[in-house]
């Protein structure tokens, strides 16, 4: 377990130490808020759907969640390259050890990322229905977190470089994003549209952090949490598996 | 087999990638307390061995003991008893030489006090304690060469493989980095296995030579005999005799061109 720790620690230590980082991945968020959010606010309140802000809030803190998990994830790729993970793997700990110290300490990473902005979405404006939801939404925020961190070590398994990385911002990180209900609401759009967004890992997370913050969901809270935590245990042994399978 | 005499025992291996045969049916040893060099042109096979000795990478067939440890069997338990310095850097730049350090003795299960005390003598040793909180992205290549070479004593291996440890450095800091290696094999009983394309450094150091190519051992013997058998002036005239003129074409790896990528962007990430 000390290898899971040091691990876990090493992905904490680095990434306090790279501040621009920090700041720099808010700007995307801060972006769709404020664009977003305040752009298409008034034609929503219109439409008799109420506060958009509110309902975007939950939307962009899972975005940043989503994409800092990811890339936490396919750094991988980047410790294959500069020769770190070599000296990881030769040390007499277990695969399994390793992947999952990674997973943790990017997941943290990415869940810290989301707080970030989720106190961002505080200060401009949103407000949460009930404090006793909290912990359900920073609960969601780290499953999300696990899940999507889970995900980027078991695609990084798979590239030997970063060739694939573009491929997988376009075809994988991008639509679990759009499709996923953060930025409309999954009742009343298209059935064709519905049915992918039920397909998406992410719309139930999104749900849940929103279900948790407005009151408002569209799954049911309960659903959403067991999806989550059924698709995070998956992803992890997948993960785990192919991770176990990487040669140098 | 004796462990007690030779602590590498490689019999028969054999690595078959798609198509081709990378290391095909190898036997050599390696005394105990030996500096001992491993040499062959570019694309011999000589990576492939050593990430097979170091639990890297799986034989196809074959057996390999390390210190009386069956390296395939017993893969974790055979990784505590070598410590290794890569051919590329494998240090992370954005932690300091301290943190490397302590990443290093934490994963190999060393306990608080013995890790602190150890840390210190090694980085000490090195000549590195004082730049210890610094990080590593600010080093030069010999001092992350240093670094590496121990880290890779932490935790007291009793092999330590050296995979081009001098490549890309001046001749000043080669000698130096060889002092080192010297003093650790004579003070402590470290058994160095090295690859190197500086044949004047396998003549100087090593005790034992085994030249590779074509995925086979082509001899094995002392500087000295090879020399004579070859009827070369230095180890390097034995070295073209023996192994040819030609230049190999290595095939670009992935990890390879995505190297290459991070030079043109200037190696960050």
């Amino acid at each position: 377990m000390n290898a899971v720790y040091i691990l876990w620690k090493r992905e904490i230590i680095r990434y306090f130490r790279s501040r621009a980082r920090i700041v720099g991945s808010l700007g995307q968020p801060l972006l769709f808020l404020i664009a977003l959010g305040f752009g298409l606010g008034p034609v929503f309140q219109r439409a008799g759907q109420g506060n958009y802000f509110e309902f975007l809030g939950p939307g962009v803190v899972s975005m940043g969640i989503l994409f800092t998990g990811i890339f936490a994830g396919i750094q991988i790729i980047w410790d294959r390259q500069f020769g770190f993970l070599k000296e990881t793997l030769v040390a007499p700990v277990s695969r399994f050890e390793i992947m999952l110290g990674k997973a943790l300490g990017g997941a943290t990473v990415a869940f810290m990322q989301g707080v970030f902005v989720f106190v961002l979405t505080l200060l401009l404006g949103v407000r949460i229905s009930s404090l006793a939801f909290l912990p359900i939404a920073l609960v969601s925020m780290f499953l999300i977190a696990l899940f999507f961190t889970a995900l980027g070590i078991a695609i990084a398994s798979l590239f030997e470089d970063m060739q694939g990385f573009q491929l997988v911002m376009n075809f994988v990180v991008q639509p679990t994003f759009f499709l996923s209900g953060a930025l409309f609401p999954l009742s009343g759009v298209p059935k064709f549209l519905q049915l992918i967004a039920s397909f998406d890992p992410l719309s139930y997370g999104v749900d849940a952090v929103r279900g948790a913050v407005t009151g408002q969901s569209h799954f049911g809270m309960g659903i959403d949490i067991t999806v989550l935590v059924v698709l995070t245990f998956t992803v992890l042994a997948i993960g785990s598996y192919l991770f176990s399978k990487i040669e140098i | 087999m004796d462990p007690d005499k030779n602590i590498i025992d490689v019999r028969d291996l054999v690595k078959n990638f798609k198509g081709f045969t990378a290391v095909d049916s190898i036997n050599f040893e390696v005394k105990r307390g030996d500096i001992f060099a491993f040499l062959g042109p570019n694309g011999a096979g000589k990576t492939t061995t050593i990430k097979m000795l170091t639990t890297l990478l799986g034989p196809s067939s074959g057996t390999i003991f390390l210190n009386g440890i069956d390296v395939v069997k017993e893969a974790e338990k055979a990784r505590k008893s070598f410590g290794i310095v890569f051919q590329d850097p494998s240090l992370d730049d954005e932690l300091t030489a301290y943190e490397n350090m302590e990443f290093h003795a934490i994963l190999y299960g060393i306990g608080k006090t013995t890790r602190t005390e150890r840390i210190k003598e090694l980085l000490n040793y090195v000549e590195l304690w004082e730049r210890r909180k610094d990080l590593v992205k600010t080093f030069s290549g010999g001092m992350k060469r240093r670094l590496e070479i121990a880290r890779g004593l932490l935790h007291h291996p009793k092999i330590l493989f050296l995979d081009e440890p001098t490549s890309g450095l001046d001749p000043q800091t080669r000698n130096h980095i060889w002092d080192y290696i010297k003093k650790l094999n004579s003070s402590e009983k470290i058994t160095v296995f090295f690859t190197t394309h500086y044949i004047e450094e396998a003549d100087r150091y090593a005790k034992d030579i085994a030249i590779m190519d074509h995925g086979k051992i082509v001899t094995k013997d002392t500087p000295e005999n090879l020399k004579k058998k070859t009827n070369s002036k230095d180890l390097e005239a034995a070295f073209l005799r023996l192994t040819g003129t030609t230049i190999r074409d290595e095939e670009a790896s992935g990890i390879d061109r995505l190297r290459m990528r991070s030079r043109v962007w200037g190696g960050r990430r």
